[in-house]
């Protein structure tokens, strides 16, 4: 190979751009279309670094916006190349036009997405606003919450977008600055054994195979279009969920540690339960473990994979929990909340009586704190003790002047 | 868990002092954070930096913290931002001045009755790495007051941690750690 391989510690420090910007190296991207956005900037620039420094072989192409950087990156794709990128917010938002071609194309690109939140007021700070705006556009969604995770479902979303079976553009989302920015301990993987999971890259319909001419990017009308989404959305619900769960399994082999599609912690005897994405996940861990020494059977449940979303095995995480929280780093804008739109629809076909109240939080990077967690674990049993839900099903928190609280 | 606020001014390193501290502790096999709050970084803005210890998973998020330590690199910052904020009892003060404890309490009256200690890390700074830049001299105060590493082996990790500086940069910071190591008080 025409690169220099790099000698990591086991453990090394890293933000949760740098630990992408690693993976992307390790899978050695042969395009690299990018425009920077604050706070994914790092994860494109440690790329560029790392080709010029002779450590990838691959191409960085420098664009004038975030709309041609996913435009460069499909064009790549077609051609027939490994190829990813990264974005944020107003970027994001960009791009959008350009994720529904990349999808609909069923080109495997890989987007990291360090989530930040949607101007206007401007705010570089991170909410999940840009994920939000991303969930019909047919790519698949994965979520990290702190930077291994950033580094490792990196691997992953290669894995599953390159399958043949899945040929589906993958995104790896992170929460911007609170785990973009922090730099904490990430185990690693050598070269060798990282680019061995990944495997080589296998073109399929590749545009630079001349002997096997393939259009792309066509024109369809009534008469196709919808059975094109229909196969689309078809392999998303019946394919790549078990792709996931094979790529998860491989690489709990490689390296020891296990992701699932939902990620459930002190559920097995839960009665009060918060559901929620990112850094925010975390956090809500350590909080159940306190509330559990005061006596409130509490749990957590991760959105892993947001899509495709995994409606059994939500309904199968919840079904037997009293109270559930849905907590929504987005604003609604006139309705419920996604989570608590998915988890409501996830659940109402089963014999549960939980009680479900939604909360919406952090936006534009507002923190969440152990005490709202708290203050919320609290609420959630009050209403299991009510035996109904005691406040509006909609609630505000972190957020200054009088109490929000709708429906 | 242990956890530090830094104060600063962007620009003066306090997100590479607490990612360097972050490093050097985590090759001991504890678990580390350290993160900023940017605003919309300009240089010279106040700004504030992170780290948490521990030797468990450190699972939290949030960025309120109570911190066990405050380090302050900029000495203007005592006065022109709230550097006790959020404080416990026994919150440790390492504050960059060239003034006597003494002075410092008395022109700052909020550091009242907490355990202070002083350095003038940007003298130290400007006088061995040519620039006003505060972290690392910081860190060796730290080590003398916290105790928690030798300094030999503090400064054997930060040697690897700089390690693509120029070898004259390198030195200089390494004495810059010493000499606040040996001048905090």
């Amino acid at each position: 190979m025409a690169f220099d391989k790099l000698e990591l510690r086991d453990i090394e420090v890293w933000d949760g751009n740098f630990a992408a910007a690693q993976a992307l190296r390790q899978c050695q991207i042969d395009v690299v279309a990018a425009y920077p956005i604050t706070p994914s900037t790092p994860i494109v620039e440690g790329y560029a670094k790392f080709l010029a420094d002779g450590y990838v072989e691959g191409e960085f192409v420098m664009v004038e916006s975030e709309h041609a950087a996913m435009s460069g990156c499909i064009g790549a794709a077609a051609a027939g190349g490994r190829v990813a990128t990264a974005t944020s917010s107003q970027g994001f938002a960009l791009m959008v036009e350009t994720l529904y071609q990349a999808s609909g194309m069923r080109l495997p690109i890989v987007l990291n997405v360090v989530n930040r939140a949607l101007a206007a007021p401007l705010n570089v700070n991170g909410d999940h606003s840009d994920m939000y705006l991303g969930r019909d556009s047919g790519w698949i969604q994965l979520d990290a919450y702190n930077p291994q995770e950033a580094y490792d479902l990196n691997f992953i979303a290669f894995k599953v977008a390159e399958d043949h079976d899945v040929r589906l553009p993958c995104m790896v989302h992170q929460d911007g600055f609170m785990t973009s920015h922090t730099a904490q301990g990430v185990k690693t993987l050598d070269d060798d054994s990282a680019y061995g999971f990944v495997g080589e890259f296998q073109p399929m319909n590749d545009m630079l195979d001349l002997d096997n001419p393939v259009t792309h990017g066509v024109q369809t009308e009534e008469d196709w279009h919808f059975e094109h989404k229909a196969r689309q959305h078809r392999d998303l619900m019946l394919n790549v969920a078990p792709k996931i769960q094979a790529a998860f399994d491989a690489f709990e082999k490689l390296s020891g540690r296990k992701y699932n599609m939902v990620e459930k912690y002190e559920m097995e005897d839960a009665d009060v339960a918060v559901v929620c994405m990112g850094t925010s996940v975390e956090t809500a861990r350590e909080v159940a473990l306190e509330m559990r020494k005061e006596g409130i059977k509490a749990g957590v449940v991760g959105i892993r994979v947001f899509r495709p979303f995994p409606f059994m095995e939500i309904a199968a995480a919840l079904k037997d929990i009293k109270a559930i929280a849905t907590l929504d780093r987005s604003s609604p804008n006139g309705a419920a909340g996604m989570l608590f739109n998915e988890i409501a629809g996830a659940l109402f076909n089963t014999d549960t009586k939980a009680l479900l109240s939604g909360y919406v939080y952090g936006l534009g990077g507002r923190d969440l704190t152990k005490a709202h967690l708290r203050d919320l674990y609290k609420e959630l049993q009050a209403n299991v003790d009510a035996g109904k839900v005691t406040t509006q099903l909609q609630q505000f928190i972190g957020v200054r002047g009088p109490k929000l609280a709708f429906l | 868990m242990l956890e530090i606020r830094w104060h600063s001014r962007a620009g003066q390193g306090a997100v590479t002092g607490a990612k360097g501290l972050a490093d050097v502790v985590a090759t001991t096999g504890k678990d580390v954070q350290a993160f900023a709050f940017y605003g919309s970084a300009k240089r010279g803005a106040a700004m504030t930096a992170y780290n948490r210890v521990d030797d468990q998973p450190i699972m939290n998020h949030e960025k309120y913290m109570r911190p066990d330590y405050v380090f302050v690199i900029d000495p203007a910052l005592v006065y022109t931002t709230d550097v006790t904020i959020n404080d416990k009892d026994n919150t440790v003060y390492i504050i960059t001045t060239h003034m006597s404890k003494e002075e410092l309490i008395a022109s700052q009256p909020r550091l009242e009755g907490k355990k202070v200690y002083t350095v003038d890390c940007i003298k130290i700074a400007q006088e061995t790495i040519g620039r006003a830049i505060p972290n690392t001299p910081m860190l060796g105060a730290f080590m003398k007051i916290s105790k928690m590493y030798d300094i030999e082996f503090f400064k054997d990790n930060m040697v690897r941690i700089l390690g693509k500086l120029p070898q004259k940069i390198i030195d200089a910071n390494m004495l810059a750690i010493q000499r606040a190591y040996d001048e905090v008080k």
